[in-house]
């Protein structure tokens, strides 16, 4: 990938970002829509919310992603894959989150760009790019985002580290191949990949109200990680580096997401009558999506701007980008998930419509990594100074 | 610092107008110089501005893409690299914004040859200001229910009746007026003029006292003036269409060409604030609440960049106009809120007012934040353009 110090003006997002975007519209859009997701995640509210299956995926869809190569698009191509723009991840993510597509996409993504700045990942970047799915395992009981904490600990025995302790709220940890985690080791934090079929290693499934993804506690009993799937002695640092392409990519979800419900909404306030007139006639409905509309373009906008500073900028200023983008998106999908609900009245409440499953995943993605509130609190730190 | 895509000629006059603003920077001056455009009040700051303006003009930074038979300079794309330029080094605003964004291009566009050779090289040269007079009483968001009659007489025509919120009247020799010519037809009814102002018996122009306690509106009053049917810009009837031309310029022009005389960064003035303002028994810079909301005004004056840096790449746009269109709204309420935000920060201090010694950076927060609502009325309120953004952008049914 080319690095100067001049981002250009467009983001970076070209010919070939604006095929992959498109190719991946197309595909969802013949793939996933909207009914076929209803039926795929949302056939009997009883599944997942009382019987506790666990939530479904369209695996033969998921086969073709791998074979489009989408898993490999964040490993570098010294590694073996596709080492897209930022840009154009950000692009196609958002069209994921447009369609609300369940997968391991977004876990690997993020999964990837850890291991992508891990002295020791390369090993492992080769195979997601041929297929190997990936999440995260480093936050603690209490869901700190702080990236020096953690509820794991690790102990040297001979050559490998032996993980003992637990993981919490794992992405879509029961698509994964892999996991990447951050455990205590004495003075160290250190990042391990542990395959999910490990000895010692099991996972309890978190009930969530989203129904595009699954989550889970990873628990850890005595987990022997050979010293090759020791990826890095400073875990804290790969991730730090990672930060900012995790933020943009759940952001970038949490746009197109977003979208589908503006666009949604407006359709039913076009269509929808009451006092002889479509509801979106009446300004007490149209004002608030037109606030949405904008509220939407500044996150889009802050989600390019953040991927291509990752693409050609420092570090410092690209962390800053993406928090911005990251609290644009989910005060944006608050809102719109609200007005979404609202605006359709009474059918909005209800299982039958469709918008509670982009209301939930949008709900999910807001808190991941951090909400609107905590990224400002970040931000306020580097922009007005500490306390 | 070349920037890529830029023709030979634009490369040239980017660079002459970058060697000529740092040869040339604003002259240093003792008056009391306003916080925008929409504060110009006194005859003396009027000449500041106009002698600003002049030297611009006589640079090639003003007309720049105006052909010469009009007294332009001729060349092609560079306007905007000029704008660009002043709005970079913090140039003074150019006075004439209603001239050179309103009128010349709906006279380039509707008018005959004379009247381009007779107004637009003094408009760019600010010799001769101009208003625009488009709102009346009775015509402020609804700007087709004009009042103002225009009525034929011999080779000329009588025009009776009242606008309001005529920002430079007072210093104005023409204006761009649009006049009812029928009753039978709303839109069809309104036709477009030049119409001469100072010093032309039957019109009066009378200051307004905004509720900052300052000038710089005005009404403008006709009583049986006469104007010579040379003046009409375009067919009778066909004023809305002139109209239109200039009130797709209008929202642009505010920002556009030149750029505040104290091209300060607004969040940086925000937090300069809040550093100096107690808020608890500690600073406001401390205060949690405060610098959330700082750093929320911080991200909007982010997005507003990113928003127009995106509107420029097609295959990030799914509608041309949805960014463009959205921009008046965020843009005002932007200043409206960071003006406020300062009101808040000042806490007991927000009370002071101009004039006031001991009042935080010279009273600006609530003249600012009170300013601010020009912003969010003129050129149609901001519940217009959201009424407009829902039909046209998103196409919901017409709210009327």
């Amino acid at each position: 990938m080319s690095k100067s110090n001049r981002p250009p003006k467009d983001f970076g997002f070209g010919a070939d970002e604006e095929m992959l975007r498109d190719l991946a519209r197309k595909l969802l859009g013949e793939r996933l829509p909207v009914d076929k997701l209803r039926t795929l995640v949302a056939e009997d509210h009883a599944a997942v919310y009382e019987r506790h299956e666990r939530q479904r995926w369209d695996e033969a869809l998921w086969k073709e992603i791998v074979e489009l190569g989408w898993t490999g698009l964040a490993v570098p191509e010294q590694d073996g894959g596709v080492g897209f723009k930022r840009a154009g991840i950000a692009g196609l993510v958002e069209e994921v989150g447009r369609f609300a597509l369940p997968s391991p996409l977004v876990a690997t993504l993020n999964a990837t760009d850890v291991l992508a700045q891990a002295e020791g990942g390369r090993q492992w970047l080769a195979r997601i790019a041929d297929g190997t799915t990936a999440t995260l395992a480093i936050t603690n009981a209490v869901g700190s985002w702080e990236l020096g904490e953690g509820d794991l600990s690790a102990s040297e025995d001979g050559g490998n580290l032996v993980l003992d302790g637990a993981a919490y709220f794992v992405q879509d940890a029961f698509k994964a191949d892999v996991l990447v985690v951050a455990a205590q080791c004495g003075g160290d934090r250190v990042l391990c990949a542990v395959p999910a079929d490990s000895t010692g290693l099991s996972l309890v499934p978190d009930r969530i109200h989203d129904l595009t993804r699954d989550q889970a506690t990873a628990r850890f009993e005595g987990v022997r990680v050979a010293e090759e799937n020791v990826v890095s002695r400073d875990a804290v640092g790969a991730l730090e580096r990672a930060w900012p392409s995790i933020l943009v990519t759940v952001a970038a979800d949490l746009v197109g997401c977003a979208e589908w419900q503006l666009q949604t909404t407006v359709q039913y306030a076009k269509d929808r009558k009451q006092f002889d007139r479509p509801i979106g006639f009446f300004q007490a409905v149209k004002h608030p999506l037109v606030n949405a509309m904008l509220d939407i373009d500044r996150a889009r906008s802050l989600v390019y701007n953040a991927a291509c500073a990752i693409d050609f900028d420092d570090p410092a200023e690209a962390l800053k980008a993406a928090r911005m983008a990251k609290s644009a998106a989910s005060d944006a999908g608050a809102f719109i998930s609200d007005r979404s609900v609202q605006l359709h009245g009474g059918i909005g409440f209800t299982w039958e419509c469709d918008v509670h499953i982009f209301f939930k995943r949008s709900m999910h993605n807001q808190a991941l990594y951090g909400d609107g509130v905590y990224q400002r609190k970040k931000l306020a730190s580097t922009m007005i100074g500490e306390i | 610092m070349s920037t890529p895509n830029l023709t030979a000629e634009q490369i040239e006059f980017q660079e002459h107008a970058r060697a000529w603003l740092a040869a040339n920077p604003a002259p240093e001056t003792q008056i009391d110089l306003p916080l925008s455009q929409l504060e110009l009040a006194k005859r003396e700051q009027v000449e500041y501005y106009r002698e600003w303006q002049r030297s611009c003009y006589e640079a090639g930074l003003v007309g720049t893409d105006i052909a010469k038979e009009y007294g332009g300079h001729g060349h092609s794309g560079c306007q905007d690299i000029a704008n660009r330029e002043m709005s970079r080094v913090g140039a003074p605003f150019l006075l004439n914004t209603v001239g050179l964004s309103m009128m010349i291009p709906a006279v380039l566009k509707h008018g005959t040859e004379e009247q381009k050779r007779r107004f637009i090289p003094k408009a760019l040269s600010a010799e001769e200001i101009w208003c625009q007079g488009f709102s009346e009483p009775g015509a402020g968001s609804d700007m087709a229910n004009q009042q103002t009659m225009a009525v034929r007489r011999g080779e000329g025509w009588v025009v009776n009746g009242h606008k309001v919120w005529t920002s430079f009247g007072q210093f104005a020799k023409h204006m761009i007026l649009l006049a009812r010519t029928s009753r039978d037809h709303k839109y069809d009814g309104l036709s477009f003029f030049l119409c001469p102002v100072e010093g032309h018996a039957g019109v009066t122009v009378k200051p307004l006292v905004k509720m900052t306690g300052e000038l710089g509106f005005n009404e403008v009053f006709f009583e049986d003036c006469v104007i010579d049917d040379s003046l009409r810009l375009d067919e009778v009837g066909k004023g809305w269409t002139v109209a239109m031309t200039v009130l797709t310029h209008e929202r642009g022009a505010a920002e556009g060409a030149g750029g505040g005389i104290r091209a300060v960064h607004p969040i940086e003035r925000l937090i300069g604030l809040a550093k100096s303002s107690q808020r608890g028994g500690g600073l406001a810079a401390d205060d949690p609440v405060t610098r959330d909301a700082i750093i929320r005004q911080a991200i909007v004056h982010e997005g507003i960049r990113q928003d127009a840096r995106r509107a420029r790449v097609p295959a990030l746009n799914d509608h041309p106009m949805r960014l463009p269109m959205g921009q008046g709204v965020v843009r005002t309420e932007f200043e409206q809120d960071c003006a406020r935000l300062g009101v808040d920060i000042a806490g007991a201090r927000s009370t002071l007012y101009k004039h006031d010694d001991a009042a935080p950076d010279n009273g600006y927060w609530p003249l600012a934040y009170m300013n601010s609502y020009a912003l969010t009325i003129a050129g149609g309120s901001n519940e217009i353009q959201r009424n407009i953004l829902g039909e046209r952008i998103l196409g919901m049914p017409k709210s009327k």
